[in-house]
């Protein structure tokens, strides 16, 4: 089958800054290959620094590739000018870590969820108000009515995090990046998140990118999973596998860096020194 | 004698429609060399409890009453010199919530973890000296001494702010939420240390997390907080293992688990606006178990040093 998404041999190389006048190259992504089939699932799991968030960027055409191919629905996103990239756009989006950052704190919930749609001419005013109403509704935010109503100030977290559900829903978007979506709920609201993402997932055979750095919901989220380490993918395949007969010794790590409540783990040390050494 | 003791802790803040009750009535102790796990969901008032122990209060608090006791000492008692002079970071020091971003950026870190070495009168030699001691006990290279803060990474930052919490030897540290911003392994880490520090300082500690699991990984006790009011506490083994609070047991739930093919609970419904908290039992809106009694009256609190859950269920 065709993917919808692929990622070719993709470099990103940013230029950091170094004294007055020098610049060090710095390779983020260091020749990485992903290939998601329509209404795919996988997990790109890494610490901080492992260049996750850059592909999730690439993904999304936020950031250029210094070189590979991004290939969607078979179109290479990367060298398109921006100009002719709407269609993509209105097909894939993001979801991003911090809900009290990404939403505009001056605009009511209703506002943010029916801009795509204005920016995409989609509907007439009733037809959008309908459309945002459904998606309201699918994201269980209920009372619809009152919810459209209310300012990001007055929602929690999670309420927040699905007002961003929402506005990639009424594109009906085929692809989502969700980089880190849940890391700043708490234990209640993740759950509650990813078993929505879980739903409409099957729903609407939404192709999804999940970016974390939890092996944990990975596993209750993601049936394949990417391991992420300086810019390359060293570890792939489907998540219980990876999870149960991990090969490279940082997926070992980030194994035995989950917290899960053992309250014998108070008498133990977690054996994470591998990524110490290889710092360094 | 336990090193700290809070007896009926209320807190209270003047909001724009009413009083928000943010703690209330909160009974616990912590025993020297000994870790508890403060743990509940965000608006839960677990870190106004650790607001109120430091007595930084906000300025918007209608009402505050409850004793603390630290070695026996009525702090809360004292007036505010006689408390900052000889007990804030003295006695109980505290890391906060998103501390990682606090530090002076002009101002190298050892410089900022001696600041309070040098208020006390002690020799820049000295102090120096001292800094070292600390850097290499929170396993931070000595030349962290002359970096700025946005030379670390965040680990070593959390682990800079654990050095600055030690500085004065304190021997209740609080924590709040020490790793939110941390991911995984960076979050072992650190916890590899307190688990160290615990042991080697003895000293007491109070962990602040929403996340329980994580709270397994350096506590010997937990207290689970829900809209301001304790609904369990108890020995790790005991709450992890036999939660008694149906509260508790959704928490437990909610965690994703690694190797078990068991999907994770949510709670539905969200916390009570504690403004107006419902009658009863506050959780009742939102337990399974609900029942007439739970509607209408609320279960009595707990003494502090025994497994207990506050619920009908268990009272019944």
């Amino acid at each position: 089958m065709k993917p919808l998404l692929a990622l070719e041999d993709i470099r990103m190389v940013y230029q950091a800054r170094k004294g007055l006048f020098g610049f060090v190259p710095i390779t983020a992504l260091d020749g990485v290959s992903l290939s998601l089939a329509e209404g795919e699932t996988v997990a790109i799991v890494g610490e901080s620094g492992s260049g996750k968030t850059t592909l999730a960027r690439v993904s999304l055409r936020l950031l250029r590739p210094t070189s590979g191919q991004v290939l969607f629905d078979g179109t290479d996103i990367a060298r398109l000018p921006e100009g002719r990239l709407k269609w993509f756009r209105q097909q894939a989006q993001g979801i991003f870590q911090d809900p009290f950052s990404s939403l505009d704190p001056f605009m009511r919930v209703f506002d943010t969820v029916e801009e795509p749609l204005i920016i995409h001419r989609i509907g007439d005013r009733e037809r959008r108000r309908e459309l945002v109403y459904q998606a309201l509704e699918e994201v269980r935010l209920i009372p619809v009515k009152e919810f459209a109503l209310k300012f990001p100030h007055q929602l929690s977290g999670g309420q927040r995090q699905r007002v961003a559900i929402a506005r990639c829903l009424v594109l009906r978007s085929r692809l989502i990046v969700a980089d880190e979506p849940v890391s700043l709920l708490d234990a209640s609201s993740r759950a509650e998140i990813l078993s929505l993402f879980r739903e409409l997932q099957h729903r609407h055979k939404l192709t999804f990118i999940y970016i974390t750095h939890d092996l944990s919901t990975a596993r209750q989220f993601a049936p394949r999973i990417a391991i992420m380490y300086r810019g390359k993918i060293v570890e792939t395949g489907p998540t219980s596998q990876v999870i149960t007969h991990p090969q490279h010794p940082y997926t070992r790590a980030l194994l035995e860096a989950v917290p899960q409540p053992d309250p014998s783990n108070r008498f133990r040390e977690r054996r994470v020194g591998f990524q110490e050494t290889a710092r360094e | 004698m336990p090193l700290l003791e809070v007896e009926g802790l209320k807190l209270r803040y003047q909001g724009a429609s009413g009083e928000v009750r943010a703690v209330d009535g909160v009974s616990f102790s912590v025993e020297a060399g000994a870790a508890l796990g403060l743990v509940g969901e965000s608006g839960s008032g677990k870190s106004s409890v650790a607001l109120a122990l430091m007595r930084l209060r906000p300025r918007n608090v209608a009402h505050f009453s409850g004793r603390v006791l630290l070695n026996g000492v009525e702090c809360s008692r004292l007036d505010e010199g006689e408390f900052r002079r000889h007990f804030r970071w003295e006695k109980l020091a505290m890391v906060f919530q998103g501390a990682m971003e606090s530090f002076n950026p002009v101002l190298k870190v050892g410089e900022q973890i001696i600041e309070p070495l040098l208020q006390r009168r002690m020799g820049r030699k000295e102090a120096e000296k001292q800094s070292m001691a600390l850097l290499d006990a929170v396993l931070l290279p000595a030349r962290t001494f002359d970096r700025y803060p946005h030379e670390l990474s965040g680990g070593m930052k959390q682990r800079a702010l654990i050095a600055m919490a030690l500085v004065l030897h304190p021997q209740l540290l609080i924590l709040d939420e020490p790793t939110s911003a941390l991911d995984v392994i960076v979050q072992a880490e650190v916890m590899n240390l307190l688990k160290r520090l615990k042991r080697e300082l003895s000293l007491g500690i109070l962990f602040i997390t929403h996340d329980i699991a994580l709270s397994s990984d350096l506590c010997d006790r937990i207290a689970v907080m829900y809209a301001g009011e304790l609904v369990e506490t108890g020995g790790a083994d005991g709450v992890l293992l036999q939660p008694g609070h149906p509260y508790t047991q959704k928490l437990l739930a909610a965690v994703p688990r690694l190797m078990e093919e068991k999907e994770p609970e949510f709670i539905s419904g969200s916390p009570p606006d504690l403004t107006n908290p419902p009658p009863g039992c506050r959780f009742h809106p939102r337990c399974p178990y609900v029942f007439d009694r739970c509607r209408v009256e609320s279960p009595p609190p707990f003494p502090a040093n025994e497994h207990r859950a506050r619920c009908w269920l268990l009272l019944r």
